[in-house]
């Protein structure tokens, strides 16, 4: 890696009870955008609140542009955070929201006011300066969260569920809108998120964790293409995991096809068939095995050979399209 | 049914509520007025409507004294309740972290309310008399030669007793606001680089205010309505509005008492008012 900005250097967090962060080491580029991915309870809050400085680390080191900031004060680190639920103060007028790092600096008011004006400009919130959190849509508070934590301009922004708040359509234009944002201000995200999409669609890097620990980090191509263990293939989506020549291997869902006269392909039979426009979900239980396959069908493809649930089918697939597993 | 009938029915069944408002707080209230206009003499009182109670009272220097007075023991009261209150609440909020400790420490400060509120004053009097537990220790420690009188029946003993009476009822409302308050809120201070006190002085107190707010309503009205506290405490040798109503209630000088009450009414539900403008409570309800 060219540069390594932000560096975590085995990373262990343990509660009374549990160790929620196990060894994690990973290292994000400067102005990268880091998404990490997990199911609940992975452990990757928790992660994002140690860099962010608001969790004690057990053991290991949190390195960020070459100095140790383990155990600096939250504000000291360089760092940022964009709390799930916004965090906006109630109180304070959108303005006083996002000027309040500066104020706690003891910067003059009209010198902050103006900066955060400058700011509120930047995330389209201009006519908004005199309103209180209270007035604005979730989208716009999201925006104004956004704001309060670059307006002490991070070299890290670390940005804890986002979008999970917002609707679907509107987390569609956020999510655009982040990743705009980002590139413009070149600044280092990391993102935790639960969704594969939002992973996918915004990272340039992808950290797969499971159980306090890295599954796997690479760009979100690879991670996609070529995920490393079982649980990437299956938390990541759109893959089939299946046992080929004794060995485990994944295979894209799109990347499967289904004939009917060849019998050189696995036997299955058809169990559900799911419409969903530009394409179709042919679901599948092996014959003889107790893993269900998903194909994903164009739907000119589909409709060519329509298929009924209870039909007999034959699944085929590339060579170089199956993948091959860790054990 | 007709939507007007369904209006008229659910009109009833606020009737309860304005049956037991009316006999137990507006026909007493009224009464009271009606009687301020009243005359009396020695032995008797009797139906009138003149203004001379109002005019004696407004009149008397002794009244603006004692209210003086009451506005006094208030202020201080307020301002030894609402800090004790606060740092008792924020204790109890932000720094015992199981729940179950909370409960327990609430409970404990409640305990003293388990008396009634004459045994609580009335045990002031051996810890601070002549020869009482507060002179003899500080005599023994050879910090005092003589017995310091100003501990009992004194201003001193009067706002100590208030403190001690009133002082839960800062800590709950402020309690109750704190534990609203969203703690990302409070890292999301910190995470702007605010120290513990900037956060307390630009976060945590502007949203507690209307808990404050409610406290304070609370304390203000108990003190300037007291009596009884004033009278133990001081042994009989201040005054406070409470009083002086009382004193005329025991000379049977109703219509007199009943016009202090209205205007001691009148007072307090100006200050709260006021105070109401400053701070919106109702979300807090």
């Amino acid at each position: 890696m060219k540069n390594r900005h932000l560096e975590l250097i085995d990373v262990c967090k343990s509660f009374a009870d549990a160790r929620a962060v196990d060894g994690v080491n990973l290292a994000v580029e400067e102005g990268a955008y880091a998404c990490i991915l997990g199911p609940s309870g992975c452990g990757k809050s928790t992660l994002l609140r140690m860099i962010a400085g608001h969790e004690s680390v057990t053991s290991g080191d949190i390195v960020l542009a070459g100095s140790n900031i383990t155990s600096l004060s939250p504000s000291r680190r360089g760092t940022a955070m964009m709390f799930q639920d916004y965090a906006l103060f109630p109180h304070l007028s959108v303005r006083d929201n996002v000027g309040f790092a500066l104020r706690m600096r003891g910067q003059k008011e009209a010198e902050r006011h103006r900066k955060a004006d400058e700011m509120l400009e930047r995330v389209q919130l201009g006519d908004y300066a005199n309103r209180f959190p209270a007035q604005l849509s979730g989208g716009q508070q999201q925006r104004v969260a956004l704001a309060r934590a670059m307006i002490t301009e991070p070299q890290v922004l670390l940005l804890d569920e986002p979008l999970s708040a917002l609707d679907p359509f509107l987390r569609v234009q956020i999510r655009s809108e982040l990743r705009q944002l980002q590139r413009d201000l070149g600044t280092t995200f990391v993102h935790v998120t639960h969704s594969q999409d939002e992973a996918l669609a915004l990272a340039d890097q992808v950290v797969v964790m499971n159980g306090g620990e890295i599954q796997q980090s690479s760009t979100a191509f690879d991670v996609f293409n070529k995920p490393r263990s079982e649980f990437v293939a299956r938390f990541i989506g759109g893959h089939n995991v299946i046992t080929h020549d004794d060995k485990r291997v994944s295979i894209r869902a799109d990347r499967m096809g289904i004939s009917w006269p060849s019998r050189d392909g696995l036997m299955a039979t058809v169990v559900d068939i799911e419409f969903q426009g530009a394409t179709v979900l042919v679901k599948s239980q092996l014959n003889g095995d107790s893993d269900a396959v998903v194909v994903r069908l164009g739907d000119t493809q589909f409709f060519e050979h329509p298929l009924k649930v209870g039909e007999p089918v034959c699944l085929t697939w590339r060579e170089e399209d199956a993948h091959a597993l860790a054990a | 049914m007709h939507p007007s009938a369904v209006n008229r029915l659910s009109g009833l069944l606020v009737l309860p509520l304005v049956g037991i408002l009316a006999v137990f707080l507006i026909v007493p209230v009224c009464l009271i007025v009606v009687v301020s206009f009243w005359d009396y003499n020695e032995w008797d009182f009797f139906p009138a409507f003149i203004f001379d109670n109002y005019a004696y009272i407004l009149t008397s220097p002794v009244t603006w004294a004692t209210y003086w007075r009451t506005v006094q023991y208030t202020v201080i009261t307020w301002v030894f309740c609402t800090s004790i209150g606060f740092t008792v609440a924020y204790f109890l909020a932000f720094h015992v972290r199981s729940q179950t400790w909370q409960i327990a420490l609430f409970l404990v400060c409640t305990i003293p309310f388990w008396t009634s509120n004459i045994i609580r004053m009335i045990s002031w009097i051996p810890f601070l008399g002549r020869n009482g537990i507060a002179n003899s220790v500080l005599r023994d420690a050879g910090l005092i030669e003589e017995p310091l009188e100003w501990l009992l029946f004194s201003d001193f003993a009067v706002v100590l007793a208030f403190v001690h009476l009133y002082t839960l009822f800062m800590v709950v409302p402020v309690f109750n606001t704190l534990m609203r308050i969203d703690r990302s809120v409070i890292e999301a201070a910190r995470d702007a680089g605010a120290s513990g006190w900037q956060t307390l002085v630009h976060v945590v107190l502007p949203l507690s205010k209307p808990g404050l707010m409610i406290g304070s309503i609370f304390i203000v009205t108990l003190v300037m309505g007291d009596f009884i506290t004033v009278r133990f405490m001081s042994g009989g040798q201040s005054a406070s509005v409470g009083r002086v109503i009382a004193n005329e209630i025991a000379l049977l000088q109703y219509p007199a008492a009943a016009a202090n009450a209205v205007i001691l009414l009148a007072t307090v539900l100006l200050i709260v008012s006021v105070m109401l403008r400053y701070v919106d409570i109702r979300k807090e309800l």
